[in-house]
């Protein structure tokens, strides 16, 4: 970045308790934000900034009178599972233009406790989309992704064995993460997937993420005491496509290509300079997109990457080391522990499925309908 | 195949549900660039201009894309059935379902317009395979 400009710094990072928890979202917020404050030796007497969203209609405000601050920077924008990289961006421009000194980025769901996500996603009746989309019955936001995949087995070879070693990697991961829903289950085969229920064809209940409870969040700032846990905010880059499903022209290419390109043009690098990617797998075919998208295989060359094995533990292409949301956990919006899953593997704490000397990462979310894409680098500041 | 939901419709969209109860497909297209547009808006989507008139459409499309929905969003839909992104011959893309069986269905298939009625008059442009 410009070197007149303050460094930002992530100088903690931590979960809540995850997978079926009985707790409130903000009871499970607290944790998160108390536990990333730890981590960074701070508390939350020196937070001025928040950002944060999914708790109630003013979720920033919600957030900061339950943590008893005034805060001096708030943001919670809405903008599905991306929004948690969408937030590094807002906390750096805040942190660098003096605005506040210390923010937390934040999440927390009880969605699997409280049973609270449907099929058919949330209609709101006034919207093009209700008027235009829900009278087909299309599944919300599962459809979409089903036909982006549909497409993407017509074009591409091998394109369903593809979708299936996403699965395959990502629960290989979860088994080294105690963390993982999935810890202490087994490696899963393509029949698994493959033969699993159909949802919208040509996606099964396998090719779906988890629904658990869970969240996490991350503490910024520009004064760093401990270099050697602190990880640098390189680069960052966002683009917002669509909320119809009609509105993209091309399903194969997705808002990544725009969010990436300008987050590796910030950071000065390029893919091959990333040593661990962490992209948001909402479903398999949204990891074949994304990778294609950010420039780590060419259109329709994700699927012989991942055939190649290179993504699995051990693998030269170490991808979704936590399990991802496929098998890990996935809380509705998984952006926030993609993040913290980078910061730690940048700081070397991740015990068996640590990536050897990881200096750079890649966090990409993605939210809605491959609606929002952000695209944020990461890089050990020592 | 049934049809629960019934849309609400205002003052931008009320001249494409009009089309409907006569089996009419009508869309956008811009006065100023000629570009048609779905759904309709206050402006053009693609030049921002705000002088646009409907025309009706061929109802001539391909399949974009499309998938077998396997279980009900909500009360009232009954799966499985197949939605699509249906590319229309005049450019824009619609949602809608293809009223044939899985078997028959593939990307880049060539299909036509047919109507479905809803309940209170409006109906809903379906699609079925050319030919079919």
């Amino acid at each position: 970045m410009q070197g007149v400009l303050p460094e930002v710094f992530i100088v903690g990072a931590a979960e809540c308790d995850l997978g079926v928890t009985n707790k409130s979202i903000l009871e499970l917020q607290g944790q998160a934000v108390t536990r990333a404050l730890a981590d960074a030796g701070l508390s939350t007497r020196d937070v001025d900034g928040i950002a944060t969203n999914g708790i109630s209609r003013f979720s920033a405000t919600q957030l900061a009178d339950y943590l008893g601050i005034v805060p001096s920077f708030t943001d919670s924008s809405f903008a599905g599972g991306s929004s948690f990289e969408i937030y590094v961006a807002r906390a750096v421009e805040a942190l660098r233009s003096g605005q506040c000194t210390t923010v937390v980025i934040s999440f927390a769901s009880n969605q699997r406790s409280a049973k609270s996500r449907s099929l058919g996603g949330v209609i709101e009746h006034h919207t093009p989309e209700a008027q235009f989309e829900t009278p087909f019955g299309p599944l919300f936001p599962l459809s979409y992704y089903a036909m982006a995949a549909q497409r993407y087995l017509h074009e591409v070879p091998h394109g369903r064995a593809a979708l299936s070693e996403v699965a395959i990697s990502a629960r290989e991961w979860a088994l080294l993460n105690p963390a993982a829903f999935r810890y202490g289950t087994k490696s899963l085969t393509p029949a698994d997937i493959e033969r699993a229920d159909l949802i919208s064809s040509p996606l099964t209940n396998a090719d779906c993420c988890l629904v658990t409870d869970g969240g996490g969040a991350i503490v910024l700032t520009t004064k760093v005491v401990d270099k050697k846990r602190a990880v640098k905010v390189i680069g960052y880059g966002e683009a917002t496509t669509n909320t119809s499903m009609t509105s993209v022209d091309d399903l194969m290419v997705t808002g990544a290509v725009e969010s990436g390109k300008r987050a590796f043009a910030m950071a000065g690098i390029t893919p091959q300079d990333i040593d661990v990617v962490e992209v948001y797998d909402s479903f398999t075919i949204t990891v074949l997109l994304t990778l294609e998208a950010l420039g780590f295989a060419p259109r329709g060359g994700a699927a012989e990457l991942m055939l190649s094995g290179k993504t699995r533990p051990g693998g030269s292409f170490p991808l979704n080391t936590s399990g991802g949301g496929l098998s890990y956990c996935h809380p509705g919006q998984y952006g926030i522990l993609l993040l913290i899953e980078a910061v730690r593997q940048l700081r070397g704490e991740c015990g068996e499925r640590q990536v050897p000397h990881a200096k750079r990462a890649l966090a990409h979310g993605t939210g809605g309908i491959f609606s929002t894409h952000a695209t944020v680098i990461l890089e050990k500041a020592s | 195949m049934t049809f629960p939901y019934l849309p609400i419709e205002d003052s931008i969209s009320a001249p494409y549900w009009e089309g409907t109860r006569a089996e009419e497909l009508r869309l956008q297209k811009c006065v100023a660039c000629s570009k048609f547009q779905h759904y309709p808006r206050a402006l053009c989507s693609h030049c921002g201009h705000t002088n646009l008139e409907w025309q009706k459409v061929s109802g001539q499309g391909i399949i974009d894309s499309w998938t077998e929905v396997m279980r009900a969003p909500q009360e009232g839909f009954e799966a499985p059935y197949i939605i699509a992104r249906v590319r229309l011959a005049e450019g824009p893309i619609m949602l809608s379902r293809i009223d044939v069986s899985s078997s028959e269905v593939s990307c880049d298939q060539p299909v036509v317009l047919k109507w479905q009625h809803l309940s209170d008059g409006r109906a809903l442009p379906l699609f079925v395979p050319v030919g079919g």
